[in-house]
């Protein structure tokens, strides 16, 4: 942008044009930040209320989706075969509200973090023993 | 099953009494509305509630007790407290106990019919009442007024909320027998400016209404239908926008109130949309009045007017030489280049001869803006439709000429290689024809083809023109669709107030200490603005693109008249 910038100048003598870039560069980036680059994402589990992802931009903005437990049919890693190579990622499952045995949609988790399987696994284990929790009812009350 | 409590976070300060709320059994989960504070008589307590049961709808029980002890615990006081679960018999029992200033409580749950008595694991859940109360989860499920047995945990508990108002409405400055905390507890909230502002809706409607019912009995009326008229009015959008607003007002003006939630807001969003167009519309007008600014533009229009035709006479002597190098039919060129500049030489006396009523014409018809922004930009629209009439009419001729020449080509190039078109099976057959036949056939055939390249430029020119003067049009006419469909009520509350319309809700893990329940803050997820904009956008007449790209140019081709805004009828919602 500032290339093209300063060739503009050299043909208008006019000095807005650099302000003008130099603006437009500042901008370009807050909403760079703001927008686009996400710094961390977070997973929340809680078994009998939810899944909660978060993920927090650059700027300090936070965006949440919380899914209630009774949507959640399951947390898999699925495998996904990109340009040369295959990649692994963790996504959730959530039930169909006509077809018990379907699937209805397919939330990926951890889209701009990309970790690696063996840190997906550690994340798989935990989900697991929190989820098996929830299907034994209790016998109780 | 693990066992949430949703306390409201108004009530942490409260003093010590019993907890009333409604128990969600299928979801083991307690939504407390408020604390009942000692003393009170257990008979009063289930009179009141069952009052309450029956203006909400809502099972409202006493769920268990709250102790808020400022000393160190008192066995009394707990002992008490248990006892009051054989009063009140609820299933479970629920003692929630805070010591001091800690932030972290101690719950417990007491069972009485179960066959293993086991320690359930509690979850407190902090929740904003007022905040829960006012909001409204999307999307809206669709549940009668009985129980839904398949609404999903949240939008019970957000119904369950918002559904007790009654309950917020005694206050401690009540003298009843009953000592409530909850979010209302200090003092009902209430704004003189909206007790007033209803008060003085009720006649202000009533008269708009008649006022509109009979303003649309005179736009019915039989007068007006006539055949020239009606076509004049289909034609010009002034009168589809005015018939538009026309019909918002009958909806903002009605008596009847809202039922629900999207009616209230369609409502609240006509209302701003329409507040905000006749402001900018009077703003506009008191620019344009200031300077006598009318007197210049009405000044400046003749002479754009004649330049406009002059430009046109210029391009039309440049067509009749030889344009670009492109040698013309000579004969053919004048015939039609002087066709076209006496059509121009008719319509700049024309102007002329309008010029003295410019004026006047152009200061009342501003005077229409203050009817709103959107009406001024569809009167301009109209303007220049009116302007570039005989733009219109050029491409109205070429594109008939073209049309017939691109036909009479196709068909004689069929006799040319001896077939014919059959209506009846409507394909190509071959046909044996005369030699008389061929013969004039071949000789049109010949005369059209080297004619084409001059009615083809000519019809290239005033084609261009007229998807110029349509392309301006058209943008006024989007400015305008989105000045009626933008939900700017929905926007400035989304704003403003974010709690209102809510995607979801987002938790919070608090601090946590060992042996205690987990603490979790429940906040609510507002809606993003792409959403609310897709909720609450206002149904439109709105004109759209009618052809793609595709048929758009094979229409060009064919030389047939293109008319490429289709206006939809009122969309019935």
């Amino acid at each position: 942008v500032w290339l093209a910038a300063y060739g503009l100048f050299a043909l208008s003598e006019n000095s807005m044009v650099l302000s003008a870039a130099i603006f437009i560069t500042l901008i370009g980036l807050i909403i760079y930040l703001h927008f686009v680059k996400i710094d961390q994402e977070s997973l929340l589990v809680i078994g009998s209320l939810g899944i909660q992802v978060t993920s927090s931009y650059a700027s300090g903005k936070e965006s949440t989706t919380f899914i209630e437990m009774g949507k959640v049919k399951d947390v898999v890693i699925n495998e996904a075969i990109h340009m040369q190579k295959v990649i692994y990622y963790l996504c959730i499952l959530l039930q169909d509200p006509e077809d018990p045995q379907g699937v209805s949609e397919v939330v990926p988790l951890f889209q701009s973090s990309k970790p690696r399987l063996d840190c997906l696994i550690e994340v798989y284990k935990s989900c697991q023993e929190i989820l098996e929790q929830r299907t034994t009812p209790p016998q109780s009350s | 099953m693990v066992l949430k409590v949703f306390f409201p976070s108004c009530c942490s300060s409260a003093d010590s009494g019993v907890v009333i709320g409604r128990w969600l059994s299928e979801q083991s989960s307690a939504v407390v509305l408020a604390v009942l504070h000692f003393p009170f008589i257990p008979l009063q307590v289930k009179h009141y509630l069952g009052e309450l049961q029956r203006a909400t709808k809502v099972k409202v029980s006493v769920l268990g007790s709250w102790s808020n002890s400022k000393q160190e615990k008192e066995e009394r006081l707990s002992e008490f407290l248990e006892d009051l679960g054989t009063i009140f018999c609820h299933e479970p029992w629920i003692q929630i106990s805070k010591e001091g200033d800690s932030k972290f409580w101690s719950c417990s749950t007491l069972q009485k019919n179960s066959n293993n008595p086991k320690e359930e694991e509690i979850i407190l859940v902090y929740y904003d009442q007022r905040k829960v109360m006012l909001s409204h989860l999307h999307p809206p499920l669709h549940t009668a007024d009985g129980r839904a047995e398949d609404a999903s945990r949240l939008s019970a508990i957000f119904d369950t909320v918002a559904r007790s108002r009654v309950l917020f409405l005694t206050d401690r400055y009540d003298e009843g027998p009953i000592r409530l905390t909850h979010w209302q507890s200090e003092g009902v909230e209430a704004s003189i400016l909206v007790e007033l502002l209803k008060q003085a809706s009720v006649p202000a409607c009533l008269l708009l209404t008649g006022l509109l019912s009979l303003l649309s009995g005179i736009c019915r009326s039989r007068v007006l239908k006539f055949w020239p008229l009606s076509f004049l009015w289909s034609k010009l959008s002034t009168c589809e926008q005015l018939g538009h607003r026309l019909q918002h007002l009958q909806v903002v003006s009605s008596n009847r109130k809202a039922q629900t939630q999207t009616q209230l807001m369609r409502k609240a969003n006509i209302f701003v949309s329409l507040l905000i167009d006749v402001a900018l519309g009077m703003l506009l007008m008191s620019w344009l009045y200031r300077k006598n600014r009318i007197g210049h533009l009405a000044d400046t229009l003749i002479p754009v007017a004649d330049h406009v035709a002059e430009e046109l006479q210029d391009l039309l002597q440049w067509l009749m030489g030889a344009p670009a190098g492109l040698k013309m039919n000579r004969a053919l060129d004048q015939v039609l280049g002087r066709f076209f500049l006496y059509h121009i030489h008719l319509w700049i006396s024309y102007i002329h001869l309008m010029s003295p009523f410019i004026e006047m014409i152009l200061w009342y018809v501003g005077l229409s803006a203050c009817l709103g922004l959107t009406v001024a930009l569809c009167i301009l629209s109209d303007i220049i439709a009116l302007l570039t009439f005989h733009i219109y009419c050029f491409y109205v001729y070429g594109a008939r000429l073209y049309c017939l020449k691109i036909y009479g080509l196709s068909s004689l190039w069929r006799l040319f290689r001896g077939k014919k078109w059959n209506v009846l099976r409507e394909r190509v057959d071959s046909c044996s024809y005369d030699l008389d036949q061929l013969f004039i056939g071949t000789l049109l055939f010949t005369i059209l083809l080297f004619l084409l390249p001059t009615t083809a430029l000519y019809y290239l020119v005033f084609t261009l023109l007229r998807l110029l003067v349509v392309i301006v049009q058209g943008l006024i006419h989007l400015l305008v669709d989105l000045i009626d469909s933008l939900p700017l009520y929905s926007l400035i509350l989304r704003l403003c107030r974010p709690y209102r319309l809510a995607a979801g809700v987002k938790f919070r893990v608090l601090e946590q200490q060992d042996g205690k329940p987990l603490r979790l803050l429940m906040q609510i997820n507002p809606l993003s603005y792409g959403a609310v904009v897709q909720t609450y956008r206002l149904p439109t007449y709105s004109c759209y693109p009618r052809d793609s790209w595709a048929s758009l140019c094979k229409k060009l081709f064919l030389g047939e008249l293109i008319y490429p805004w289709k206006h939809k009828g009122e969309k019935q919602d």
